[in-house]
């Protein structure tokens, strides 16, 4: 019933059988999938943060981050008109988190596939490349690895301009050391399978056989590290923006929990300012760890990666 | 439960492989002489780290856009003679191999340069802070590894079950809270007092000041609980899920079976047969993930206003304080790599098989 498709008869192209396959195996991922409870949760509840993120222009309006004319008093309490009371400025809290969710969003994406790209140009090419390179660029990726990655992303944060670019790039600079390991060693269990030799008789160049063939390979393995890495990177986003290094201009979950710091939320017992945010941030992280876990079981057995 | 206890152990092979046939020698000798080329190895691999460290370092706050006599001087009115006199004190007239070279040398020494803020040497701000933050992070370390080793064993003795699932849920949930928020929020229940729940503990700082002897450590001991709560909350996860997966690689193997069919309650097989061997990998993850923990007692410090050097980390880049950040982050990058150093070092006296 699955693959009795009837493929079309003989004057298939290569493009359209290897398109044919692509879709198979999509449809066998989502079936597997599917046997995932978790998965299932966290990907429902990414499609209503995404779905969130995407209408905050039309449900709050990009001027809810306005600091003049704000509808408020300053620092209200939660009430019918502002469900989660006011902050300083007497913006309303609810449209400020539905706001900042697309900060958040944006930088953990972006972030975490900065990283997995880094990750996995290291990890094929030092799997790829043997020898002195490889050497020197898996002395490179454990260096990454023992370091404190989050001393490592203040410091790029300190030092660069604040803005939302500098933010990706500290985390995503910080973290793809992992990817890159994982990469690796995907990339020498491929490189040892004989078609790879086939390939190579054949007159296969370096640029062939990493892109053409190890690459296909790997690419599952990195989807799922980048789904993995999204919620690391959304910590650490709203961390930074905690310490006060994110984009100032910016309405971010971290950004929130620094203003709640600054407007003495915090002494004055005013739960309903701080714990909206964290809930937020933990929630998003925890979706996408749902989503990620499930994407590698699915994937893992079949390509038979030790971790 | 029982019927597969004889499945191989998979994940033995890990470690380097011995090699095969050693030159004919002493046992003890090989030994000894193989841990010696194994910790040159280690020390050299971690001299080069740090030298990584110390260029990274330098060049990092060189990257900054802008003149750093004028974020220093913060937009007020100086005159050109104060600003060349300023750039001659911290050496940014001269060229840059010759800035580095210096660099080298005064880090070399402990002579991190001076903070703008304090107007004190960085080295001497560092050393005032390091007690502070080793007690916090010291009293947190030894709590958080306990509680993550003995949850982690029973879970994975008990696993599957209710126990088990609830506390590897909690352990997960905390452990992927963000720090600073958790503890935002104890210091709203449990300082400022929520509904019933007065304010049992201090907001912040390390000592209320005034009391002497006795007094003065329960007054310190007072205001660790909250942070030491919180570093704990989201650091034992970790060490629980290692601890439990290690030994949950162990439940399977033959001497288990063996030490059960001597005879031995279930008890004494945990403890004396299978805990020890599962502990190895937990040591080895514990100072892996030493980066973390210093992300966690730099969030932690910062909320809790604990004078240590989170804390100063934190007042130093909102400044921003560029030689107090430099120093600090030389001083966290070394210190992981230093313990890394150590505990690669004292790994192979635990687990003969590595290192050889």
């Amino acid at each position: 019933m699955t693959t009795e498709a009837s493929p079309p008869a003989a004057p298939a192209g290569p493009r359209a059988l290897a398109r044919q396959r692509r879709r198979r195996a999509a449809v066998r991922f989502w079936r597997q999938y599917r046997t995932h409870r978790a998965g299932l949760v966290g990907l429902a509840a990414l499609a209503l943060f995404a779905l969130l993120a995407l209408t905050a222009p039309l449900t709050v309006g990009s001027d809810v981050a306005g600091v003049t004319d704000a509808p408020g008093r300053p620092m209200e309490s939660p009430s019918a008109e502002f469900p989660l009371g006011t902050d300083r400025f007497g913006r309303d809290l609810l449209g400020l988190l539905v706001w900042g969710s697309r900060v958040s969003l944006l930088v953990g994406l972006l972030a975490a596939v900065l990283s997995v790209v880094i990750g996995a140009l290291v990890g094929i090419t030092a799997g790829h490349y043997k020898g002195m390179y490889a050497t020197v660029m898996m002395r490179v990726t454990d260096w990454f690895l023992v370091m404190p990655a989050l001393v490592l992303a203040i410091a790029l944060a300190t030092v660069l301009p604040r803005s939302l670019g500098t933010v990706i790039l500290a985390i995503g600079v910080t973290s793809w050391p992992t990817t890159a390991r994982l990469v690796r060693a995907q990339t020498l269990a491929v490189e040892s399978r004989p078609y790879i030799e086939r390939a190579k008789a054949l007159g296969a160049g370096h640029v062939h056989i990493m892109t053409r063939h190890v690459l296909p390979n790997v690419m599952p393995l990195v989807l799922a590290q980048t789904t993995l890495m999204v919620s690391g990177s959304i910590l650490t986003e709203a961390t930074l923006a905690f310490l006060g290094l994110g984009d100032p201009t910016v309405v971010s979950w971290g950004g929130m929990l620094q203003d709640a710091r600054e407007a003495g939320a915090v002494s004055a017992g005013d739960w309903w300012y701080l714990v909206p945010p964290g809930i937020a941030i933990a929630g998003v992280a925890l979706t996408f760890t749902l989503c990620g876990r499930a994407v590698e079981s699915v994937l893992n057995p079949r390509l038979g990666v030790a971790r | 439960m029982t019927a597969d206890a004889v499945s191989a152990p998979a994940g033995q092979a890990d470690g380097p492989a011995p090699a095969a046939a050693p030159p004919v020698r002493g046992p003890r000798a090989r030994t000894w002489a193989g841990y010696l080329r194994y910790g040159a190895g280690k020390v050299g691999g971690a001299a080069v780290s740090l030298f990584a460290v110390l260029v990274t370092s330098f060049f990092l706050f060189r990257l900054i856009p802008g003149d750093p006599v004028k974020t220093m001087t913060g937009g007020r009115p100086v005159s050109a003679e104060q600003l060349a006199a300023l750039r001659r004190e911290f050496g940014l007239d001269l060229p840059l191999w010759q800035q580095f070279t210096d660099y080298c040398g005064k880090a070399l020494t402990g002579d991190l340069g001076t903070s703008y803020q304090f107007r004190a040497p960085v080295t001497e701000k560092i050393a005032d802070a390091l007690p502070n933050t080793l007690l916090l992070t010291g009293t947190a370390f030894v709590l958080y590894t306990a509680l993550g080793i003995v949850i982690g064993t029973r879970s994975a003795w008990r696993q599957g079950r209710l126990g088990d699932r609830l506390n590897t849920g909690l352990a997960l949930t905390l452990y992927s809270l963000p720090s600073f928020w958790l503890g935002l929020l104890l210091i709203i229940v449990f300082s400022v007092g929520m509904g019933p729940v007065p304010g049992l503990f201090p907001t912040g700082g390390m000592e209320s000041g005034g009391e002497q002897g006795f007094a003065h450590v329960l007054d310190v001991a007072h205001h660790l609980v909250l942070p030491v709560l919180t570093l704990v909350a989201v650091e034992y996860g970790q060490t629980l899920l290692v601890t439990r997966s290690a030994l949950l690689d162990e439940t399977g193997s033959d001497y288990l079976t063996t030490a059960r069919a001597k005879g031995l309650r279930d008890d004494a097989v945990r403890r004396r047969h299978a805990v020890p061997n599962a502990l190895l990998p937990t040591v080895t993850l514990i100072f892996v993930n030493l980066g973390r923990t210093v992300a966690g007692v730099i969030l932690v410090e910062t909320v809790f206003s604990w004078p240590g050097l989170g804390g100063l980390f934190y007042q130093a880049l909102s400044v921003p304080d560029l030689p107090l950040v430099q120093g600090l982050f030389l001083f966290f990058a070394s210190a992981v790599i230093v313990m890394n150093t150590v505990a690669d070092l004292v790994y192979p006296l635990l687990d003969p098989r590595v290192g050889r």
